[in-house]
């Protein structure tokens, strides 16, 4: 059987080339990941100056960070910890609060969007899907959180603020899809998602900075 | 072998190491796995905020980064200390955005242009000026989807 001809290799070097290799591997890599806040921003302003769409003011709730890093909300001083529950409040509306955001019910809303020139199908979908999963009661809302910021504010400020009201929307999230199919929000297969991002959308605008404004 | 056996007689027997190739093999391939090879040398110091709501970016090969920080030392000299932007490996200006996106939208496939995300790190301690700019020029090229790169923590 074992017939001389082919030597056998020498493997003892082999830990070394291998040694070699992962210390190579070692520090040429890193092992962060990128985490952070994805947002999507408005398209750029188009044509000649547009008209100032008019809004109904209660709609609108004001975040402003001013050059010292304070916030305002809605033109009063507030301080960031405050400012998840009153995005929560701002956006459900419970005590149907004549200053905060104008809640309308989905079946007004199918309604709408079946009566309109142009009815969009795949909401026409959604909104159906909505009132036969999660029921006919849920409201949507009006409401816009607008997040205005100063040249001289600091970004990690910034970033905080950002993150207090994309989490006052991913609480929302989670706490209607935690009622409705007792599961977290990213656990969900697509259309559920779908039908509570319509319920729940990242109504954030931020602000054009005021020099793009003027002309 | 008998002569060395023969040699360490009664001392303890020698660990045989046949196996060892194959442990740093493991090794090797743990590391090649879960690490991602350095994007770029940093040629701005930046100190990533911090955020709850941080998520992870899913397709890492469709991301361009941005990096706005104050120079490192040795830099400083030719820069000044205010934070400045850094595009691949230099330091660039405003203006050059609008070209390094296009730029980096030729190096994919055409059809994953309009999924790339143009993600900013930036460090905490830089103005908002210098983030709006960027801004406003990333949207004036159609590049709209962006991330606030953040570091991950469950609780402030």
């Amino acid at each position: 059987m074992s017939r001389r001809g082919i030597p056998e290799v020498n493997a003892g070097s082999m830990a070394d080339i291998a040694f070699l290799l992962l210390i190579f591997f070692l520090v040429t890599t890193t092992m962060d990941v990128d985490t952070g806040i994805i947002r999507k921003l408005p398209p750029p302003p188009q044509g000649p100056k547009q008209e100032n769409v008019k809004v109904n003011e209660r709609n609108v709730f004001v975040v402003l960070i001013n050059p010292d890093n304070l916030l305002a909300i809605r033109g009063n001083p507030a301080d960031v910890s405050e400012l998840r529950y009153r995005v929560v409040e701002f956006f459900t509306n419970p005590s149907n609060n004549e200053n905060l955001s104008v809640q309308v019910n989905i079946q007004d809303r199918l309604n709408d969007e079946l009566n309109s020139e142009e009815p969009d199908q795949d909401l026409i979908n959604v909104y159906k899907n909505i009132i036969s999963e999660i029921g006919g009661g849920v409201n949507l809302t009006k409401g816009v959180v607008s997040l205005q910021n100063d040249r001289g504010t600091k970004y990690g400020k910034y970033i905080e603020v950002q993150n207090e009201i994309v989490g006052a929307i991913n609480d929302l999230r989670n706490e209607l899809s935690m009622q409705t199919w007792g599961k977290d929000f990213i656990h969900l297969n697509d259309d559920q998602q779908k039908m509570i991002k319509t319920i729940y959308p990242f109504a954030i605008s931020e602000a054009e900075p005021r020099s793009l404004a003027k002309d | 072998m008998a002569i060395f056996a023969k040699k360490m007689k009664g001392g303890s027997p020698a660990i045989s190491t046949a196996s060892l190739p194959d442990i740093i093999f493991m090794l090797l391939f743990f590391f090649m796995v879960s690490t991602t090879m350095k994007e770029v040398e940093y040629k701005v110091n930046i100190k990533i905020p911090e955020a709850t709501e941080a998520k992870k970016i899913e397709n890492k090969a469709l991301v361009s980064y941005i990096y706005v920080g104050s120079p490192v030392t040795s830099m400083q000299d030719k820069y000044g200390t205010k934070p400045v932007i850094q595009l691949n490996d230099q330091i660039a200006k405003l203006s050059d955005i609008q070209r390094w996106v296009e730029e980096e939208r030729g190096k994919r496939d055409e059809s994953d242009v309009p999924k790339m995300t143009f993600s900013l790190k930036v460090d905490e301690e830089a103005d908002m000026g210098i983030v709006v700019d960027i801004k406003q020029e990333l949207r004036l090229v159609q590049a709209l989807k962006i991330n606030y790169s953040s570091r991950k923590v469950t609780q402030k």
